[in-house]
């Protein structure tokens, strides 16, 4: 289980996280839904470790992140598989050896175990025979799956992904979320997702959160996010130009109405 | 407008006040973490390559161009002294001492340094350190502590080397230009230098290697924003790396000065 308690976080004075909290059960395929900059990735870095809160916690699988030692958050992240934006695949290493990275830095398995498991993961993604090539050569959708087979290799049981549907053309996007999907079903990892893509948060999430202004405003099943009378999550999953995001100021009435939809 | 001023000038002095922190704290963290195990050998081989190795061409031009001017500008004085003689140990000493270091370092901080902060200020805004430390892996210990190590050994190694070819430089000016005889101008050179000049010109390249290291990822470390971001980084890295690196050269011939009058 994930537990995110009222963290904050700024950055140059910007507070981005402002007293977020949220629980993610085990097994569940979450969806952070949100706008562009508004610290959806910066959440998912805290689950990572990356980035630690200025105050509040952040627990995963019973281990406080922003307490534990280097130690031990090194053999956490050793559980959880990230997902990068634009797959932030080594430029220097070949395929092979982004895939296998984890495992070659960490696990010092044989060369022959190493080939077996990075050949595995790749195929789980649709791209067995690619080990030698270099991420220079890939188009955005393979790097993006080559990036989850990285993830894959190191057996996780949290898998975070960032946009992963963001910059790929609509077919590769659909097939990046049947990809997530049958992941998940197979391996029955958790899997949180940081998207604005509402096609995609519709169709793999079990449940889906929306953060605004550092807070998580509401959550609930996709039907339920669907049906929601909150102006801010009706105006976000209709695109909407109009609306209480789009004005200067915030109407107080629409900051008052930050309850959640089902908690 | 005064104000102004002031307000500036205590901007620039907190935020070259920031830099130093930061570059000490990296300093302080790639120490610690270049004695803890795991050693990065092959890493730090492929550094030592690419620094070493792959600057020996232009470290070669401009190590015998060096030696070739020092030669051709000192025979102008000496000519007229009638002490053609010396000029052989003046080129030996002073790129010894001074000019081999130097030049050596100011080459290896243009080409290795802003390469190292280009390629580390490149991963920055990709998100590449972020995907290290979230496979566990410390992106100081993989990227840092191989170029830190690289970069002090093969500094003086490359040092050496430019020393060798200046002098090669002031032999060809002197031996085929003057007429001065084989024997005799390396005798000179052989009888101008101490081991205390060989040693104070390549001890201090030692730290220069360090300094180019450190701020050179330092910078990449801090890119922000995208192609600019890294742009500026790599700018900065280079101007920074001579402006220390010249600093540490007048603090070292001060001390040496000193210690070994």
């Amino acid at each position: 289980m994930i537990e995110i308690k009222n963290v904050t976080k700024s950055f140059a004075g910007r507070k981005v996280l402002d007293g977020a909290s949220l629980i993610i059960p085990d097994g569940m395929t979450y969806v952070i839904i949100g706008r562009s900059g508004c610290g959806k990735s910066v959440l998912l870095k805290h689950i990572e470790g990356i980035l630690k809160p200025e105050s509040g916690e952040v627990i995963v699988n019973g281990h406080n992140v922003s307490k534990s030692s280097e130690d031990e958050l090194n053999e956490l992240r050793m559980k959880i598989g990230f997902v990068f934006q634009g797959g932030a695949l080594f430029d220097s290493l070949t395929v092979g050896e982004n895939v296998g990275f984890g495992l070659i830095e960490h696990d010092h398995i044989g060369q022959q175990e190493l080939l077996e498991r990075v050949e595995e993961a790749l195929s789980m993604v649709g791209l067995g025979g690619i080990e030698n090539v270099m991420p220079s050569e890939l188009s955005g959708g393979m790097k993006k799956r080559v990036s989850l087979a990285r993830a894959l290799c190191i057996n996780p049981q949290i898998i975070l992904y960032d946009e992963p549907t963001t910059g790929v053309d609509p077919i590769t996007a659909d097939s990046i979320n049947e990809l997530i999907k049958s992941l998940h079903d197979k391996l029955k990892v958790t899997s949180i997702v940081v998207t604005h893509d509402m096609k995609s948060a519709y169709k793999i999430a079990d449940r889906i959160a929306m953060l605004y202004r550092g807070k998580i405003i509401a959550e609930g099943t996709p039907e339920e996010i669907q049906q929601s009378n909150h102006p801010v999550v009706h105006q976000f999953i209709n695109g909407l130009a109009q609306g209480p995001i789009t004005e200067t100021v915030e109407p107080k009435s629409v900051l008052d109405k930050t309850q959640k939809v089902h908690m | 407008m005064i104000a102004n001023f002031f307000i500036k000038l205590g901007q620039k002095v907190i935020s070259f006040l920031y830099f130093l922190g930061g570059l000490s704290n990296l300093a302080a963290q790639t120490l610690y973490l270049t004695f803890s195990p795991p050693y990065q050998r092959r890493r730090i081989f492929d550094q030592a390559k690419r620094t070493g190795y792959d600057s020996l061409l232009i470290v070669s031009l401009i190590g015998m161009f060096i030696g070739m001017i020092m030669a051709l500008q000192t025979a102008v004085l000496m000519q007229r002294l009638g002490s053609e003689m010396y000029i052989a140990s003046i080129v030996a000493i002073s790129l010894v001492r001074e000019l081999g270091p130097v030049i050596t370092a100011l080459i290896v901080a243009g080409r290795v340094g802003a390469a190292i902060t280009a390629e580390i200020g490149s991963m920055q805004v990709t998100e590449q350190i972020d995907a290290l430390e979230a496979f566990a892996t410390n992106p100081v210990k993989y990227l840092v502590v191989p170029r830190f190590v690289a970069l002090s050994l093969m500094l003086p190694v490359l040092t050496l080397y430019a020393d060798l070819v200046g002098i090669f430089g002031g032999y060809a000016i002197c031996v085929y230009r003057m007429g001065i005889s084989s024997s005799m101008y390396l005798k000179i050179t052989a009888d101008a230098l101490f081991y205390k000049d060989l040693f104070t010109g390549l001890a201090k390249t030692v730290f220069f290697g360090m300094i180019i290291a450190f701020v050179s990822c330092y910078e990449g470390f801090n890119v922000e924003g995208g192609a600019e971001g890294v742009g500026k980084a790599t700018r900065q890295s280079v101007v920074i790396s001579f402006i220390l690196i010249i600093t540490a050269d007048c603090f070292f011939t001060a001390l040496f000065y000193f210690i070994f009058p």
